[in-house]
């Protein structure tokens, strides 16, 4: 699939990335060279030369090796990936982001899917994000019968939902959430952390398998 | 109407002939029902008011002519209707009697009688109990009330062609609309009634009235409590605080007995548990509402119906449809596990939520969550779990509550989903709520039990050890337990032990073990079934329970311990469980600062001390003295029961007693005699029984005073109890100076009084018991005739229990020592009786029986009887018995019979020399 010339710039690659990076070692990274080369490759065939993974590209990565499929928490993860914000995930982007994605300690998990809800970057999960992020979970209902009633219950239901969630894990009464509150939350019951949509992968063997040990082989 | 008529209408039942209608509530609701009927009819549906009747409807009345309006011919006291026709009629009112030909009649007839109009329905109706026959006819009329109130009008329609029938038709149709009106609103009043005791009493003297006589529709109608408070009521005191006033039993002729709980709310049905008891309580009611004519019954049951319904209505708006389906397979399931597995429970009715519940917050709340639970997508449905878990899951209305309102069965249907997120949050509320005994069993009912045991095949570790945990307190009655392994549930458990001590990767170590400790808990509750036990052994659970047992974590030891003591109990397992290690480790586990450790490992080498080996590798691994350790907790009773009870197994071997003797284990035994639980004494007897096996060790129980309590545990009822005790006991006697001490106490004849308990064990241990101490006490003869209750004698030689008959004639042969006993004893025909005995291949009862021969030989004329009776060629049979002791007790037998010539040609013909020769 490449020279040899290509190979040895991906393993100089991988050496100065994995010093960055906490949780993958050397070999793990060139694992994850040569998926993210591939994936690139796979993008070039719609348009010209690109410097990473644009957002639908991303999108779907995301989906086949995570099974994700909120529409809305993938535009997240994308902007939480692209550091710089340019609309392409670089390699370097690429390896850091999975590197807490996927093997990321507690805290720093904790960090990202806080980071993940706080939509407007405000330091807080606000009523507003709150709102956003829950109001597809009745969406489906609201195609289906689109009357001007049932938007008026879909919205009051919400709000009473958005009272129950804040009632649970707003621990200082202001009517937002600090990241003091979702960590206390989170302490309690750990699945609260993907509370407001599943933004870790789900099945990390597959992820092991088809990413990192299969690479491996080759 | 006929319906409500028949069947709601309260009659006086004491005067069949004058019935009147009593002045119930109930009567005078229907009596205005009526009324208003009536007298709209002429407005409302004049054609049907027109139609003639049959027959006239004819009652008495207090209506006179002068009453009347000016629509008749009246003539002196007599008036006619205007409206009929040209023939000769027969006059609407002559005195005090009124004949109507049409509704119309009766509307105006009865508007006559102004204020006295529910009096004149009420004589209308008495006068004419039959009115629908005279109305229609009597082919529609027994239609009309056989079939209820849905005859078919159509086909009516089509049988009559002219139009007064059409018009017969559509009164029909009128009739039963009015009807079924009339019923229901009844029934509306009576849900609304508060009833009191005087009421109920009424209610079950009739039903007393429906059973009696030999057409009876119920076997029997009885109060549970003979005992009336001031009040009325039957029920405790702290029940009736609840509303309830009593309860009853009604057995009805063909079908089982209902359990039926009277309260002020109603009458209500018990036990209304899972879809079993569903579906057969719902089947016998229809059966008696069917069956039964009794208006009272009748109203009583349908009025249970209607309230168990209404109960009934939420549960089953949530699976109906698999209830339906499902409820015939389950009564024959139900059927099935019964007579299969003998341990099953009796289904405990469950207990309602206080009423006072459905108003808390706490109610709202869970109304609320479970509504976006089922409402959201996946991501609310993980936040509805969370907060889920903030709810106070130990209360059981709160379970139930979730229940009610579809909660469980849709965590459930989550367990069958891929979304392993929301299987932990939902797998973490399950566990806390079938800790509560009504869900486990609604979660078995739900096809629950199937689904986690589904789960235990998880990719993620974490899912398999909670729903094995789940698995762990569900499967706390047996048709959960059944469910489980025929679901290839125990395989699966079994395979989470396996990948925890496979697994090598240190980072799932601690995962992996939680399962297997999770694993072992769901092990343990699931090996209290028999077959389970069985299922657990053959797919190979023992060996890995034994590794499992080097853990030194007690929460993961506790269940492994407590699974392999149930194991114990089958005899194929504990082969395996003494060729492994387990033994050594169990012993080790003696010493843990646990005491539930303790308990467990003691349980578990009590019942596998049963087998010689065991015994002897417990001697050697040193586990005799932290068994004797544990005697010197006694305030902990359920660990003494264990330590005892493995004493007392161990002790089975010599080897182990002359140890134990070492510790003065005996002294501390016979200390133990003394304000004890059952569950200690019985273990401590049987151990003494053990233990004065050694000789020695008779005089040492005499020193510690042993003897007393042992024989004032004969006053105990507790029959396994006994059992040990007369055998300790039994085991004194033997000792002269023991025997002194037990003849002074009054031993022999509380002894002799055992011989009187129904159990067979009993009596025939009492009866060893007794043979060692006429033989050693000196005034044995005259303690015996003393009492002179050699009555129960004969009764036991017909005894069935082959223990019973040897111990009977051991104590026969050692009675007929004394000649006036064995006077005693021949008036009452022992001869014939033991004679009968003779044709038996038991070798232990022929031993005794022969020897009893033999003794008994030796008065009077018996030696010729015994030879008349023909005992005499089976003696001869003994001969050819592998048996020594047979054979010995048979010579001597036959030696004392040669002393009667008839008996020595019988033995010849039969070849005894021969035999004697060999």
């Amino acid at each position: 699939m490449s020279s040899s010339a290509n190979k040895k710039a991906i393993q100089a690659l991988a050496e100065t990335i994995s010093k960055k990076v906490e949780h993958f070692n050397k070999k793990e990274v060139e694992c994850l060279i040569w998926r993210f080369n591939a994936l690139l490759e796979a993008q070039k065939h719609s348009d010209g030369s690109v410097s990473g993974l644009d957002r639908n590209q991303f999108k779907v990565v995301l989906h086949n090796l995570f099974e994700m499929t909120d529409d809305f928490i993938m535009d997240r993860v994308f902007r939480i990936f692209d550091k710089d914000n340019d609309g392409f995930v670089t390699v370097e982007e690429w390896i850091q982001g999975l590197s807490v994605h996927f093997w990321g300690t507690l805290d720093e998990q904790k960090r990202y899917c806080f980071h993940m809800y706080d939509l407007k970057g405000s330091g807080f999960i606000t009523r507003d994000d709150i709102f956003l992020l829950l109001k597809d979970s009745f969406h489906l209902r609201l195609e289906e019968e689109g009357r001007e009633d049932d938007y008026q219950d879909e919205q009051d239901e919400i709000n009473e939902l958005m009272e129950i969630v804040l009632k649970k894990m707003d621990h200082d009464k202001d009517g937002r959430l600090s990241f003091q509150d979702f960590e206390k939350s989170v302490k309690k019951e750990e699945l609260l952390l993907e509370a407001f949509g599943s933004c870790l992968p789900n099945f990390r063997k597959k992820f092991e398998q088809q990413v990192l040990e299969k690479q491996q082989d080759e | 109407m006929g319906v409500s008529l028949s069947k709601a209408a309260q009659w006086t039942t004491f005067s069949p002939d004058a019935s009147k209608l009593k002045s119930t509530p109930t009567n005078e609701a229907l009596l205005k029902e009526i009324l208003t009927f009536v007298e709209q009819i002429g407005s409302q549906h004049p054609q049907e008011a027109d139609f003639t009747f049959e027959a006239p409807l004819q009652w008495r009345t207090t209506v006179v002519t002068s009453d009347l309006k000016s629509d008749y011919h009246i003539r002196d006291s007599t008036a006619w209707s205007h409206e009929t026709d040209s023939r000769e009629a027969p006059p609407l009112l002559t005195p005090f009697t009124v004949r109507v030909r049409s509704l119309g009649q009766l509307s105006m007839l009865i508007q006559a009688a102004e204020d006295k109009k529910l009096e004149e329905v009420q004589a209308c109706l008495e006068g004419n109990r039959d009115f629908l026959v005279k109305i229609l006819g009597p082919r529609i009329a027994s239609q009309l009330l056989e079939d209820g109130a849905y005859a078919d009008v159509e086909s009516l329609k089509e049988d009559v062609k002219d139009e007064a029938s059409e018009i017969k038709a559509r009164l029909v149709a009128l009739l039963q609309n009015t009807d079924t009106r009339i019923l229901r609103k009844l029934l509306r009043d009576f849900s609304d009634a508060q009833y009191d005791p005087d009421f109920m009493k009424v209610e079950m003297d009739f039903l007393q009235f429906c059973s009696e006589g030999d057409d009876r529709l119920l076997k029997s109608v009885r109060y549970t409590s003979d005992f009336e408070f001031w009040n009325g009521c039957r029920a405790p005191p702290w029940r009736q605080a609840q509303g309830e006033i009593c309860y009853v039993v009604i057995e009805s002729v063909d079908t089982g007995s209902l359990n039926v709980t009277c309260c002020t709310a109603g009458v209500f049905l018990n036990g209304v548990g899972g879809p079993g008891a569903l579906f057969i309580s719902n089947s016998r009611k229809e059966f008696i509402l069917n069956s039964a004519a009794g208006v009272t019954l009748w109203l009583l049951l349908f009025h249970t119906y209607i309230m168990y319904i209404h109960s009934v209505t939420c549960r089953l708006r949530d699976c109906c449809s698999f209830r339906k389906t499902s409820s015939k397979a389950t009564l024959a399931e139900l059927s099935s596990e019964t007579s299969s597995e003998s341990e099953e429970e009796e289904e405990r009715p469950e207990h309602q939520p206080e009423s006072d519940f459905y108003l808390s917050s706490e109610f709202l709340q869970i109304k609320k969550l479970v509504k976006y639970l089922k409402k959201g997508d996946q991501k609310v449905t993980l936040l509805m779990l969370c907060c889920m878990l903030d709810l106070d899951l130990t209360q059981d209305s709160c379970n139930l509550a979730i229940r009610d309102e579809g909660g469980l069965q849709f965590l459930l249907n989550l367990l069958d989903t891929n979304e392993d997120k929301c299987k932990i949050g939902a797998l973490k509320i399950l566990i806390r709520m079938s800790r509560c005994v009504p869900i486990q069993r609604s979660m078995e009912d739900m096809l629950g039990v199937r689904s986690l045991v589904n789960n235990l095949d998880s990719e993620v570790t974490k899912v398999k050890a909670l729903a094995a945990e789940t698995i762990a307190n569900v499967a706390n009655f047996p048709r959960a337990r059944r469910t489980v392994r025929q679901s290839g549930g125990i395989e699966k458990l079994i395979k989470l032990l396996d990948c925890f001590l496979k697994s090598q990767k240190k980072s799932d170590h601690l995962e992996n073990m939680e399962a297997a400790r999770c694993g072992a808990l769901a092990l343990w509750s699931c090996s209290r079934s028999t077959k389970n036990k069985k299922a657990i052994c053959s797919a190979g659970g023992i060996p890995l329970l034994g590794c499992l047992l080097t853990s030194s974590l007690e929460s993961m030891l506790i269940p492994v311990v407590g699974t392999l003591q149930e194991c114990a109990s089958e005899e194929s397992s504990r082969i395996t469980i003494q060729s492994k290690d387990i033994i050594k480790n169990l012993v080790k586990n003696l010493r843990s600062n646990c005491t539930d450790l303790q308990i467990q490992c003691s349980m578990a080498l009590f019942k596998c001390a049963e087998d010689t080996e065991t015994r002897d590798l417990v001697r050697k691994y040193k586990g005799l003295k932290p068994l004797v350790e544990l005697l010197n907790n006694t305030n902990n009773k359920e660990l003494l029961a264990a330590a005892t009870g493995a004493i007392w197994k161990c002790s089975i071997s010599i080897e182990n007693v002359l140890i134990f003797q070492n510790d003065k284990v005996l002294e501390s035994l016979a200390g133990l005699l003394t304000a004890q639980p059952e569950e200690v004494l019985i273990n401590v007897a049987g151990a003494l029984t053990e233990f004065l096996q050694v000789p020695a060790n008779k005089a040492v129980i005499r020193k510690c005073d042993g003897i007393k309590p042992m024989i004032q545990l004969l006053l105990s009822t507790n029959q396994a109890l006994l059992v040990n005790v007369t055998k300790a006991i039994s085991a004194c006697a033997t000792d002269r100076e023991n025997m002194k001490i037990i003849d002074e106490l009054d031993g022999i004849s509380l002894l002799w009084s055992l011989l009187q308990n129904p159990n067979p064990e009993v009596q025939a241990s009492a009866a060893w018991a007794i043979c060692p101490c006429i033989g050693n006490s000196k005034d044995a003869m005259r303690t015996v005739l003393s009492f002179q209750g050699f009555g129960r004698i004969p009764d036991l030689l017909m005894s069935t229990n082959n223990e019973v008959l040897a111990s009977i004639c051991a104590v026969i042969a050692k009675l007929a020592k004394y000649k006036n006993i064995l006077a005693t004893l021949t008036d009452l025909g022992i001869v014939s009786l033991l004679t009968k005995l003779t044709n038996t291949k038991d070798d232990r009862l022929r031993h005794h029986l022969s020897d009893a021969i033999c003794h008994c030989c030796q008065f009077a004329n018996n030696t010729a009887a015994f030879g008349e009776a023909g005992a005499v060629e089976p003696l001869v049979r003994y001969m050819k018995s592998e048996d020594i002791l047979v054979r010995q007790s048979a010579t001597m037998a036959l030696f004392q019979l040669s002393w009667d010539p008839n008996n020595n040609l019988t033995m010849l013909s039969r070849g005894a020399v021969k035999v004697s020769c060999v």
